[in-house]
């Protein structure tokens, strides 16, 4: 018996190597748990199911910063994976990093898999190509603010669940009216910068910084103290003050009021549908994102926010080829259509997007389609492609208090933000140092 | 007369001494050069390139007008941590020590807290005191106060400063409790007799007897709340509404690791290591003297 065992155990411990030696190891760091974590060890199970090659291994680095940290940590230690998530806001850094990181179209053309830049949806990719229209990273989870309506809080205040909100003018006479219906909590907001600054600039076509967002150059500076950002921020320094705005956090913190039913409006990520279909016991409705009607070009189209994929260098070529297979595999029109309807997160090629619509699923899941429209209506122009400014994660958190001073009363948006501006500016000039 | 002992040779002591110099050498001493040395740089993230700026960083910081304010944010922060911490724990040993039954119950339970990871103190806090769900808030919703840390800077520090000295409550606790217990029965019973009440005892006899362990404690303490109170900060409040929770230790974690800023953040380091250096050596320079041992 214990022979037995030895035996199977040196017989074992000799294959290994020999099955290990036959593919090819890629690595895969991200940053996802939980139900999204375990979908994305699917899609690498199958990955490597369909083919005998490459196998790809997962793991799992925390949070999108502590990923990028972790990347950025084995970089310098030589021990870099060759697949990395990189959270949006982290996009300049990557790009500015031209000795770190190898260009997806080159890996994937490169892979011998079929790659053409022009299947993938032109504002989703726009955020993480080159100024000459080369895909840099693959986009991997992308979406976009929308404004979910909790239906029976509104007609618990005497609103019209049906009442238009396309624009912001028509959201102030519903906050009006649900505050006098004896709502507590009549609008909350999720990533107030991302959606209130970032998306609220490219949605009404207004730049959010000089030189294309960043895309033209480090040379950037912050134009978020401009006329339409400040009088929007102004009205909803209004709002918090009259109690029609209530201010929970700067990440999502608001979902939980949201998804327990006591929050009439919500602006959120398109991704919220997973969590809000699955806990709230309340009719909701999703609805495009609120612009003000007659300020800029409104409604131009919004921006996402999520993560990409990006190949690091430092590799051998036949690990790049495990590498961009993997990527095709996961650009395949199958897979995205899956991820999209599992996640809520938005398709990264119009073949998805359509195969989606084919199977019916935008019909049986009202709602699940706006993001996708909002997103593609229009063809994004140089202020609505995307963001690309060093030291963003920090710059956001910069915004955030400012925009704290406003909701808090202690500043009026135009201060505030004149403030954001020259603090973020300065960071701005230390990362064009740095990338010199 | 005095007495010394002395050693012959040297490669005993050398010996002896040097696990310890080696871990100073390679935990303290290398990472510390090197902070010194890349403070003079402005790297890029990924250790590609770099760029000499002499003292660029520092001046960087010194011009930045919210950097300057971490320093009083600090100041502030270190100052009720330790009050928060020490003072209560005080009280608590001086009780438990006067109890005649079931002192070790009351021993452990006070001890408790300190198993707590600083992380996971400040979500519990985080979620007591949450401006929407947390239960003290409501209780404080209840009597008319509107809690709103998100929003207000000073509740925001008085939060962090709480969930911070509440774990270290039991450190100090453990510390001075151990001291009383070494305090001579005798000396207490004699002034008793002498017909000191039990606070002029306290104040005459015990506290004076207890000034070794409260320094030590001073030091430590303040030594845990610019280095150690971290997780708090970062759970809780992320250094906001406005800065007003941005101690100096945070600052250097979130110029580095989020906005990947290795130059400025080791400028920081070093101003920071500066800092505390000084503290410590005024601690020892002045309070010190007051110290009967």
């Amino acid at each position: 018996m214990k022979k037995s065992v030895l035996g199977a155990l040196a017989v074992s411990t000799m294959l290994t190597p020999v099955a290990a030696m036959a593919q090819t190891e890629v690595q895969f760091w991200h940053a996802f748990t939980g139900r999204l974590g375990e979908l994305v060890a699917a899609q690498v199970e199958e990955f490597n199911a369909s083919q005998d090659d490459y196998v790809v291994v997962q793991s799992h680095k925390g949070n999108y910063s502590e990923t990028l940290n972790a990347g950025i940590a084995a970089f310098r230690a030589g021990e870099q994976p060759h697949i990395l998530m990189v959270f949006e806001v982290g996009t300049a850094t990557m790009m500015a990093a031209a000795g770190a990181v190898r260009p997806v179209h080159e890996v994937m053309a490169a892979s011998g898999a079929d790659f053409d830049q022009d299947a993938y949806i032109g504002a989703v990719k726009g955020y993480y190509t080159s100024t000459e229209g080369d895909m840099l990273s693959l986009p991997f989870n992308a979406s976009t603010p929308v404004l979910w309506v909790n239906r029976d809080a509104m007609a618990a205040a005497g609103v019209d669940p049906d009442t238009d909100l396309s624009t912001w003018q028509n959201v102030d006479a519903a906050l009006t009216a649900l505050k006098a219906g004896g709502e507590e909590c009549p609008l909350v907001t999720a990533w107030q910068s991302w959606i209130h600054l970032e998306n609220f600039s490219a949605y009404h076509d207004v730049p959010f910084a000089s030189q294309d967002n960043g895309f033209a150059g480090t040379d950037t500076e912050l134009m978020l103290n401009g006329e339409a950002q400040v009088a929007h921020l102004t009205a909803m320094g209004q709002w918090a003050q009259d109690g029609k705005f209530i201010y929970t956090g700067r990440r999502n913190e608001g979902g939980a009021n949201f998804r327990a039913g006591e929050c009439a409006l919500f602006t959120e990520s398109s991704a919220g549908y997973a969590g809000i279909s699955s806990e709230a016991e309340f009719d909701f409705d999703v609805r495009p994102l609120p612009y003000w009607e007659g300020v800029g070009n409104a409604p131009q189209n919004t921006i996402i926010g999520g993560a990409s994929l990006w190949v690091m260098e430092g590799h051998e070529d036949d690990e790049y080829k495990g590498a961009g297979q993997f990527l095709s595999y996961l650009s395949s029109s199958d897979v995205q259509a899956k991820w999209h309807q599992d996640t809520g997160y938005l398709p990264i090629t119009a073949e998805a997007s359509a195969a989606t619509k084919a199977a019916g699923f935008y019909e049986a899941n009202p709602g699940t389609e706006v993001a996708v429209i909002q997103m593609t209506a229009n063809a994004p122009t140089a202020n609505s492609n995307g963001l690309r400014l060093g030291s963003f994660d920090q710059i956001r958190g910069i915004i955030d208090e400012e925009l704290e001073g406003i909701w808090a009363g202690d500043k009026t948006a135009q201060e505030a933000m004149d403030s954001a501006k020259e603090r973020g500016d300065a960071l701005l000039r230390r990362f064009e140092a740095a990338n010199r | 007369m005095e007495k010394r002992v002395v050693f012959r040779g040297w490669l005993l002591p050398a010996l002896l001494i040097a696990p310890q110099v080696f871990i100073s050498a390679v935990f303290f001493f290398y990472p510390a050069g090197q902070a010194i040395w890349q403070s003079l740089f402005i790297p890029d993230p990924f250790g590609l390139s770099s760029q000499f700026v002499g003292l660029g960083n520092f001046e960087y910081l010194l011009g930045d007008r919210f950097y300057r304010a971490s320093f009083v944010t600090t100041a502030v922060f270190s100052i009720l941590v330790t009050l928060c911490s020490m003072i209560p724990a005080l009280f608590l040993a001086v009780m438990a020590d006067r109890l005649i039954k079931g002192s070790g119950v009351y021993r452990t339970m006070l001890i408790w807290p300190y198993a707590v990871a600083p992380a996971i103190a400040g979500v519990l806090w985080l979620f007591m005191f949450n401006t929407r769900v947390g239960v003290v808030s409501w209780y404080l919703g209840n009597l008319g106060y509107d809690w709103n840390h998100v929003l207000n800077g000073g509740e925001a520090m008085g939060l962090v400063v709480l969930a911070s000295a509440w774990g270290r409550i039991s450190y100090n606790f453990l510390f001075f409790f151990a001291a009383l217990q070494a305090v001579p029965r005798s000396v207490i019973e004699a002034a008793a007799i002498d017909g000191a009440h039990f606070w002029t005892r306290f104040w005459t006899i015990v506290l004076p007897l207890l000034s070794p362990t409260t320094f030590f404690l001073l030091v430590v303490n303040v030594v845990y709340s610019f280095f150690e109170t971290f997780g708090v900060i970062h759970t809780i409040t992320s250094g906001g509404p406005q800065q007003s929770t941005t101690v100096l230790v945070y600052k250097v974690f979130s110029d580095g690791f989020v906005g990947q800023d290795l130059g400025s953040s080791s400028a920081q380091s070093v101003i920071l290591l500066f800092v505390v250096g000084m503290l410590t050596i005024i601690q020892f320079k002045f309070v010190e003297k007051r110290v009967h041992y």
